[in-house]
C-alpha cells in the first residue's frame, strides 16, 4: 500500500525533503532492470530516505503533528476495519432520526474475538467525505453509537472506539437534534457500561466530539495524533483573535501523546511507522490489532464490578488543582 | 434537619462583587430590548428588566442568596485552588489571568459549592458564575462539582446546579478541562443509580462543555427566559454553514420548542419551582 499511498499523497510542507526522494525512487525504479550503478544510486536513495525520515519525524512540532494527524491518507476506522480485524458486519442507524455517516458502528472481529466497534469515519474520496461531513458526527451518530454500546453490553461484547473528529458538527439541525444532550448522555452511559471498552484516537481528538465516545478502560493514542478541549484554530481564534495563530495555539495547548500521557489522561500511545501511519496502513493496522488484542485479554479478566469501578476512579482523579490549607482560607 | 448557620466569609465576598451588566451607574441600558431603565428597580426585580423581562446576570452568590433560605447556605470545598498545568500563556499568562480573575469577582473560580436549605428543604447546590473566565469548567470547577454530586449522593440530598458558562470546557487547562466534563457526568451517572434528583437550572449562557454534560443531564431541566444555551457557539455555526442563523435560534425558548427542557422559569419563581418539583418527586 506504501508506494500508492505515496504516490497521491499532496506532501506537508514540512515532508518536502522526504517527498524528493521518494519521487527520485520512484523514477528510477520506473526504469525498469537496472544496471550496477542505478542499483548502487537507489541503495543511497533508499538510506538518505530513511536518515531524513527519522531527522524530520524525531522533532516534529505540535502542530505539525496536526498536519499529519488530519493527512488525508491517514488510516481512518474503515481501514483499520479492513486490515486489522477479520470480519466487519455494519449496523446502521439510531432508530430514531437517521444514519449519520460520520459515525461508523457494528459487530466486528478480532482474532476470532467477537467485539463491537464504533468510530468516527472521515471519508477519503471527495464524494464520501462531504457524506461523512469530515467526520464531525451529528446527533443522531451519537445516538446511534449509544445504541450499538448498550447492545454490546447486553450480548457481553467488548467496546473498541476509534477517535477521529474534528468535532461534533456545528450546525442548526445539530442543535435542534440536541448536540449537547447526546454528548452528555453518551458520557454517561459509558460510564456505567459493564462491558470492556477501550478507545483510541487514531487522529484528531476534538473535543466534546471525540469524548462523546471517549469514557472506556483503556485511553491510547496513536503517536503523531492530537486529543484537545479545542481546535488549535478554535483557540487562536478566541484568545489571539485570529486562525493564523493556530501554530501557536497548539504549542500551548500541550495536545500531543506526550504530553497527554503525563497528564495521566491517556494510558498508551501507539508508535506510529517511519514517517507517520498514512506511509504504511499494513503496519499501522498490524499495531493497532496487537494492542488491541492483548489490552482485550487484560480487561476480559476483571469482573464487570471492578471494571466499572475503576473506570470511574480513573476519570475521577483526573484534573489538577491545589488544596489550600483549610485554616487558612 | 439542622439548620446551617451563615458563611460569614462567602457574605464578605458577595460585597467585593463587581457586578457585570449592572453598571454602578443609577440608569442602565438593558441588553434585551435597549430601555433604559433605573438600576434600583431592575436589582428589586433579581436583576430583571422590568419592561422586557430581561434577566441580567447575577453572581453565583447572588444566585444562592436568591434561591436558598436566608443564612442557610454552608460553601464546601472552598479550599480548592486552580493552577496552571499548561503552563498556558496567549497574551497573558493563566497563572495571572487567574489572579487577576480572582481579585475581580473575590471568588477563587468559576463555582460556588455547598449545601443549604430551600423552603425548609435541604439541597445540595452549584452555582458557576459567568463571570469568572466565562464560567468555564476547568479542574476547581470539575472537582467541585464532582464533590457537590458525590456528597449528595452519600448523603442522600436533591441536588441542584444553575449553570452560567459561556465558556464551556476552559481551554488554559486543555484535556483535563475537557475531562471534567466525564468526570461530573460519571459522578451523576451513580447519583442517578442511587435514585437522586437532580435538577439543572441553566442559565445566560450555558454552551459548550458545560451544556454537553452536567447542564444537560438533570431529571428535570429549568432554563431561565431568553438564555443563550446550545453546543456550538453561534459565531462558529455561522462560519461553518455560511447562511443567516434563524431568529431566537438557541434560546430557551428555541430548546423548549424541541425538546430539550422542562421549563423556562422565571427568576422570580425560581425558589418555589424547584421547590415544588422537590415535593412532587417525593423528597
Amino acid at each position: 500500500m506504501s508506494s500508492e499511498v505515496v504516490t497521491a499523497a499532496p506532501g506537508l510542507e514540512f515532508e518536502e525533503p522526504i517527498l524528493t526522494i521518494e519521487g527520485r525512487i520512484r523514477e528510477l525504479e520506473r526504469l525498469g532492470p537496472a544496471n550496477e550503478t542505478v542499483e548502487e544510486e537507489l541503495r543511497q536513495l533508499r538510506r538518505q530516505w530513511t536518515d531524513e525520515t527519522r531527522r524530520i519525524y524525531g522533532q516534529l512540532n505540535p502542530w505539525q503533528i496536526v498536519q499529519v494527524s488530519r493527512h488525508k491518507d491517514r488510516p481512518y476506522t474503515r481501514d483499520y476495519l479492513n486490515l486489522a480485524f477479520d470480519e466487519f458486519v455494519e449496523l446502521h442507524g439510531d432508530k430514531f432520526y437517521g444514519d449519520d455517516r460520520a459515525m461508523l458502528t457494528g459487530f466486528a472481529k478480532l482474532d476470532q474475538q467477537k467485539v463491537m466497534v464504533v468510530g468516527h469515519q472521515k471519508g477519503r474520496t471527495y464524494k464520501e467525505r462531504s457524506a461523512c461531513h469530515f467526520g464531525c458526527a451529528h446527533p443522531e451518530g451519537y445516538r446511534k453509537a449509544m445504541g450499538k454500546m448498550k447492545m454490546a453490553e447486553k450480548y457481553g461484547l467488548p467496546i473498541i472506539c476509534f477517535i477521529d473528529t474534528p468535532g461534533a458538527y456545528p450546525g442548526v439541525g445539530a442543535e435542534q437534534r440536541g448536540q449537547a444532550q447526546v454528548i452528555a448522555e453518551s458520557m454517561y452511559l459509558m460510564s456505567q457500561l459493564r462491558t470492556p471498552i477501550i478507545c483510541v484516537v487514531i487522529g484528531e481528538g476534538g473535543s466534546g466530539g471525540a469524548l462523546g465516545i471517549g469514557v472506556g478502560d483503556r485511553i491510547a493514542m496513536l503517536q503523531y495524533s492530537y486529543y484537545s478541549v479545542i481546535s488549535p484554530e478554535g483557540c487562536a481564534g478566541i484568545l489571539w483573535k485570529s486562525h493564523q495563530f493556530a501554530p501557536k495555539a497548539a504549542e500551548a495547548l500541550r495536545f500531543t501523546s506526550a504530553h497527554l500521557q503525563g497528564f495521566g489522561v491517556v494510558d498508551d500511545v501507539l508508535e506510529e511507522p517511519l514517517g507517520g501511519a498514512h506511509r504504511d496502513h499494513h503496519q499501522m493496522a498490524s499495531r493497532m490489532k496487537h494492542y488491541l488484542t492483548r489490552t482485550l485479554a487484560q480487561l476480559r479478566e476483571i469482573p464487570a464490578d471492578d471494571l466499572v469501578q475503576q473506570r470511574y476512579e480513573k476519570f475521577r482523579q483526573m484534573g489538577r488543582f491545589l488544596e489550600a490549607d483549610t485554616a487558612a482560607t | 434537619m439542622a439548620i446551617v448557620e451563615r458563611n460569614d466569609q462567602a457574605e464578605t465576598k458577595s460585597k467585593v462583587f463587581k457586578r457585570r451588566e449592572i453598571p454602578a451607574g443609577l440608569w442602565i441600558k438593558c441588553g434585551g430590548c435597549q430601555a433604559t431603565i433605573y438600576s434600583k428597580e431592575a436589582q428589586k426585580l433579581l436583576n430583571v428588566c422590568p419592561k422586557c423581562q430581561y434577566h441580567f446576570y447575577v453572581s453565583a452568590q447572588e444566585r444562592l442568596e436568591q434561591v436558598l433560605d436566608a443564612g442557610t447556605f454552608e460553601e464546601w470545598d472552598n479550599h480548592l485552588r486552580p493552577t496552571d498545568p499548561l503552563k498556558f500563556a496567549d497574551k497573558k499568562s493563566y497563572a495571572e489571568r487567574l489572579v487577576a480573575e480572582q481579585e475581580r469577582t473575590g471568588m477563587t473560580d468559576a463555582a460556588m459549592t455547598g449545601c443549604g436549605m430551600i423552603r425548609a428543604r435541604r439541597v445540595a447546590i452549584g452555582v458557576t458564575d459567568s463571570a469568572f473566565i466565562m464560567g468555564s469548567m476547568g479542574s476547581v470547577v470539575g472537582e467541585r462539582l464532582a464533590r457537590l454530586v458525590e456528597r449528595a449522593t452519600e448523603q442522600k440530598l436533591p441536588l441542584i446546579i444553575v449553570s452560567g458558562s459561556g465558556g464551556g470546557a476552559r481551554m488554559h487547562e486543555g484535556i483535563l478541562s475537557l475531562m471534567q466534563m466525564a468526570k461530573v457526568s460519571a459522578a451523576l451517572s451513580r447519583y442517578r443509580e442511587a435514585g437522586g434528583l437532580f435538577i439543572s437550572v441553566l442559565t445566560n449562557p450555558t454552551m459548550g462543555g458545560v451544556a454537553a454534560s452536567f447542564a444537560s443531564l438533570g431529571d428535570l431541566v429549568f432554563a431561565e427566559p431568553k438564555a443563550l444555551i446550545g453546543f456550538a457557539g453561534p459565531r462558529t455555526i455561522k462560519a461553518t454553514i455560511k447562511i443567516e442563523l434563524p431568529p431566537g435560534f438557541q434560546t430557551s425558548e428555541f430548546l423548549l420548542e424541541h425538546g430539550y427542557i422542562d421549563r423556562i422559569v422565571e427568576r422570580s419563581k425560581l425558589k418555589s419551582e424547584i421547590a415544588r418539583a422537590i415535593d412532587y418527586c417525593g423528597w
